[in-house]
């Protein structure tokens, strides 16, 4: 089962954000299964996907996550009755936001595994992370971390002059 | 400074075989806060648990992580210890580094970094939780159980005798499910009504159960212990009080030739009608779709014939609320039909081996209802063409179960049992008759199960044919069937009088829709899921809610009544105590923060969050802010997401603690 990797190859960090009742619990039989999927990710575990603000997201990925899964119930069968219809139309407008700000869609990805789809989980973990694997790591939002840590270094001149303009 | 105490399980082996649990172990070690850190063979055994109390005091633990299992498996276990050990429950987590890890990974040093990684997260999650208060609820003593086939009937009853209210909902006109329908029954051969009206009457008669057939759930709301179900009774146009059951309107009502449902529309029945003659209630119900009153405005003779004036054209739809602690659902099963394809159905193969087109082709339930002696042909085995006996009879089985290119991969599980039964009752009647069965496979596991398949060869005269059919078509009054005997490696053909298709079992039409009221979840066919496969097969994920019958999984009357009667011992578990601790997951509103916006109001799917007024001491109106009323919310944090001025806060899911484990990547 288990592929052979170039050695030094550039292993993605993949954050997973998933609800309890159907994501986390399709992870779990995938596990009771014994299905093989890649080590990259991590996974949090909120009660609904109804949770899951936004900005997280961006924490995850200014912390150094390459990708980030969101991934919740099936329309129609959230727990909490109407949590993932929520999260749904939140995170449209964010990814609106996340283009416009310049970042790869790619790397987020948004998806529905119900409790029973051990075998999807798996799916969309491995896609993701070989996905993110070939696009390489995700800078933007390291360098903007290190800004704020040394904040000071203000070297384009898009920024500068938006400086100069406070 | 916290005193975490961090504990590695070994799973047996489950674990430690893909993950080097000691320096798992020795890494955490290393994280501030972490004041002691062990792996342990097994950690929720006894020893194991043990060892975690023990250590909790020796060590004046404040917090605990337990890096094993699911959360979903043992998070009440490890909780329970940490309790007893004089810690409050919510300063222990878990961190999964099994399922999620040992048995997804098989690379000893990736699986090794990963569960340190997850435990790591764990930890720095842990320091910021709180000490929360356990929310005791008080029990309402009484259950919903929806659907009125034997499943429904046993668990009912089951609840009845122990003393507790039962309200049984049930869509159909009668209660009853396929059991009514059933002639004989494997592996006894007992006649279904004899042993199925009984308990029909029982329900009936039982003071502590309420009947509403002809009804569906409209609305369900609430949690464990404080359901609010929202009943929709459709109109029967016939007062249940009044009615005496005379039957006199039926035999009087002009329209007499509407296929019967009951009876695989081999009967016919009036519009103003009880599906079968046993059933409860015995009311019967005007079919408004077929009634002239209700197309044309004229008739009306029911109610003029009707002595006792039950008879009520103005009846509409009503709606109740019943407040019950825990709902049993039993909706059952429906046979899959080749004849056309539902809409919207994902399940291929329809219109295959004539069903629908040949008259004398017929599914299992048919033949059921052909055998019944209280059936259509008064239990003579007549095909429906034109109504002789047929002297040679094929069975086909697997008709779509097994068959994943076509949509459905599971076994129907009692096709074989019945198939063999169908032969059985065949050879009884037509004794001068052939039965052949198709078939892939005989399974019989189950008590006397292959004793009885065996007999249908060996005393019935049955010829078992391994192999699938691949032609069948009309030919004059006769049915061509062709396939192959793959036991023999010949081609058969043999002209058949009538055939019979053991079709597929799914779950009931709506079954997704009533799931989505309930908030459970279920597979990709419709059936519901349990908990747990192995060792929580009758309770929902969602607590409260319990299942029973073909409506988890294909079922023989046997496994839905072991499994009915399990139901109905949880729910009385359940209401064995006065008051019930719930998860103090709630979410809370820092009124100090709130500007009023009340966008968390219109998010909130359970109506939890109310205004409330602030005023000073002078009593002015200072503002108006959130409120979370703790009984009604269910913790979902959606209010959390959505408030602009991030003054709601959900309890074991607060920022601090999401942040803490993305901070610890
Ligand atoms: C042809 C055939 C022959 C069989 N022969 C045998 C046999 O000989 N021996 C044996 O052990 N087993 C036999 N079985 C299996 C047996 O029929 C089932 O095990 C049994 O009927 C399952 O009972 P149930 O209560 O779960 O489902 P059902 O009998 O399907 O009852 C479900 C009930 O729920 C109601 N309902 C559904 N949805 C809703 C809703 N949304 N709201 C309210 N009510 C709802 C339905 O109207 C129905 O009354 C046979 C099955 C078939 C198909
Ligand atoms: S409605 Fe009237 S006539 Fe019909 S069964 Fe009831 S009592 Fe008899
Ligand atoms: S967490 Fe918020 S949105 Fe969810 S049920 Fe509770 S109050 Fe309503």
């Amino acid at each position: 089962m288990h592929t052979e990797k170039p050695k030094n190859s550039f292993e993605p960090k993949i954050i997973a954000f998933v609800c309890t009742w159907c994501t986390y619990a399709g992870a779990d039989l995938a596990g009771t299964s014994r299905m093989q999927y890649p080590s990259n990710v991590r996974v949090l575990k909120f009660p609904c996907t109804g949770r899951i603000d936004p900005v997280f997201i961006l924490k995850a990925f200014q912390q150094g996550a390459d990708g980030v899964l969101v991934s919740g119930c099936h329309p129609g069968d959230c727990h909490y009755i109407a949590g993932n219809f929520h999260a749904r139309r939140r995170f449209a407008a964010f990814r609106k936001l996340l283009e416009f700000i310049g970042v790869d869609l790619n790397r987020l990805q948004f998806s529905w595994v119900s409790a029973a789809e051990g075998g999807k989980w798996v799916e969309v973990v491995t896609d993701l992370t070989e996905r993110v694997r070939s696009m390489g790591p995700m800078v933007e939002f390291k360098e903007l971390a290190m800004e704020e840590q040394w904040s000071g270094t203000i070297d384009t001149p898009e920024l500068k002059e938006a400086y100069n303009q406070i | 400074m916290s005193r975490i105490g961090v504990f590695i399980c070994h799973c047996g082996e489950n674990i430690s075989r893909t993950v080097d649990v000691a320096r798992v172990a020795a890494e955490v070690g290393k994280l501030p806060g972490v004041a002691f850190s062990t792996d342990y063979k097994y950690m929720c055994s006894d020893p194991g648990q043990t060892l975690l109390k023990k250590t909790i005091q020796d060590q004046k633990l404040s917090h605990v992580v337990v890096a094993a299992c699911s959360p979903r498996m043992h998070e009440r276990t490890f909780r329970k210890a940490v309790e007893a050990a004089g810690l409050n429950p919510f300063l222990c987590e878990m961190a999964n580094i099994r399922e999620h890890c040992s048995w997804v990974h098989e690379n000893i040093e990736e699986a090794t970094v990963k569960a340190t990684e997850i435990v790591g997260m764990m930890v720095e999650r842990v320091k910021k939780n709180r000490v929360l208060p356990t929310i005791t609820v008080p029990v309402t003593k009484r259950s919903l159980v929806i659907g009125g086939g034997i499943a429904g009937i046993q668990a009912a009853l089951d609840i009845a005798d122990g003393g507790h209210e039962v309200i049984l909902v049930e869509r159909e006109p009668s209660i009853g499910g396929h059991m009514a329908q059933l002639s004989e029954t494997f592996p006894t051969l007992d006649c279904s009504q004899c042993i199925m009206t009984p308990k029909m009457v029982d329900v009936a008669n039982h003071p502590k159960i309420t009947l509403y057939t002809y009804s569906e759930i409209e609305l369900v709301e609430g949690y464990i212990g404080n359901f609010q179900i929202t009943i929709r009774k459709k109109a029967r146009s016939v007062d249940e009080d009044k009615c005496t059951g005379c039957g006199v309107c039926m035999t009087k009502c002009p329209i007499k030739k509407i296929p019967n449902k009951f009876d695989c529309n081999l009967g016919m029945r009036p519009a103003i009608y009880v599906p079968f003659p046993q059933a409860v209630p015995n009311t019967p119900v005007i079919d408004r779709d077929n009634c002239t009153k209700f197309k044309t405005g004229k008739c009306g003779l029911c109610q003029k014939v009707c002595g006792p004036g039950a008879v009520d054209y103005e009846q509409e739809d009503t709606l109740i609320v019943e407040p019950v602690g825990a709902i049993v659902v039993a909706t059952g099963f429906d046979l899959y039909t080749i004849a056309e394809k539902p809409k919207g159905s994902p399940i291929k193969g329809y219109g295959e081996f004539g069903h629908g087109k040949i008259p004398d082709v017929i599914d299992g339930m048919t033949f059921e209802r052909l055998a019944s002696a209280s059936g259509p042909t008064g239990g003579k085995i007549l095909r429906p063409s034109d109504g002789k006996e047929p002297k040679q009879i094929v069975f086909i089985q697997c008709i779509g179960s097994r068959a994943r290119e076509k949509g459905i991969s599971y076994c129907s599980k009692v096709c074989c049992m019945y198939t063999a039964k169908h032969t059985m009752l065949y050879h009884h009647k037509v004794h001068d008759g052939q039965a052949y069965v198709f078939f892939m496979d005989a399974r019989t596991p189950g008590k006397s199960y292959d004793e009885f398949w065996r007999r249908s060869i060996e005393e019935e005269e049955a010829v078992y044919i391994r192999g699938m059919v691949s032609r069948l078509y009309q030919k004059g009054k006769k049915i061509v069937v062709m396939g192959s005997d793959i036991a023999v490696g010949v081609q058969v053909e043999i002209e058949a009088d009538m055939v019979v298709l053991a079709t597929a079992i799914q779950p009931q039409a709506g079954a997704d829709t009533l799931a989505q009221k309930l908030g459970i979840s279920y597979d990709k066919y419709n059936f519901y899921s349990e908990a747990h496969a192995k060792l929580r097969p009758v309770e929902c994920a969602t607590a409260g809610i319990y299942l029973a019958g073909a409506c988890q999984g294909p079922k023989d009357i046997p496994d839905t009544v072991s499994q009915a009667s399990a139901a109905a011992a949880k729910v009385m578990a359940l209401f064995s105590k006065d008051k019930l601790e719930r998860e103090p997951i709630v979410a809370r509103v820092k009124e100090s923060a709130c500007v009023g916006c009340f966008a968390c109001k219109k998010v909130c799917a359970y109506g939890a969050i109310e205004e409330k007024e602030i005023r000073d001491r002078q009593g002015n109106l200072v503002k108006v802010v959130a409120y979370v009323n703790p009984g009604v919310c269910s913790g979902c944090g959606t209010c959390q997401a959505t408030c602009p001025s991030k003054c709601v806060e959900l309890d074991g899911y607060t920022d601090e603690q999401i942040v803490a484990m993305i901070e610890a990547l």
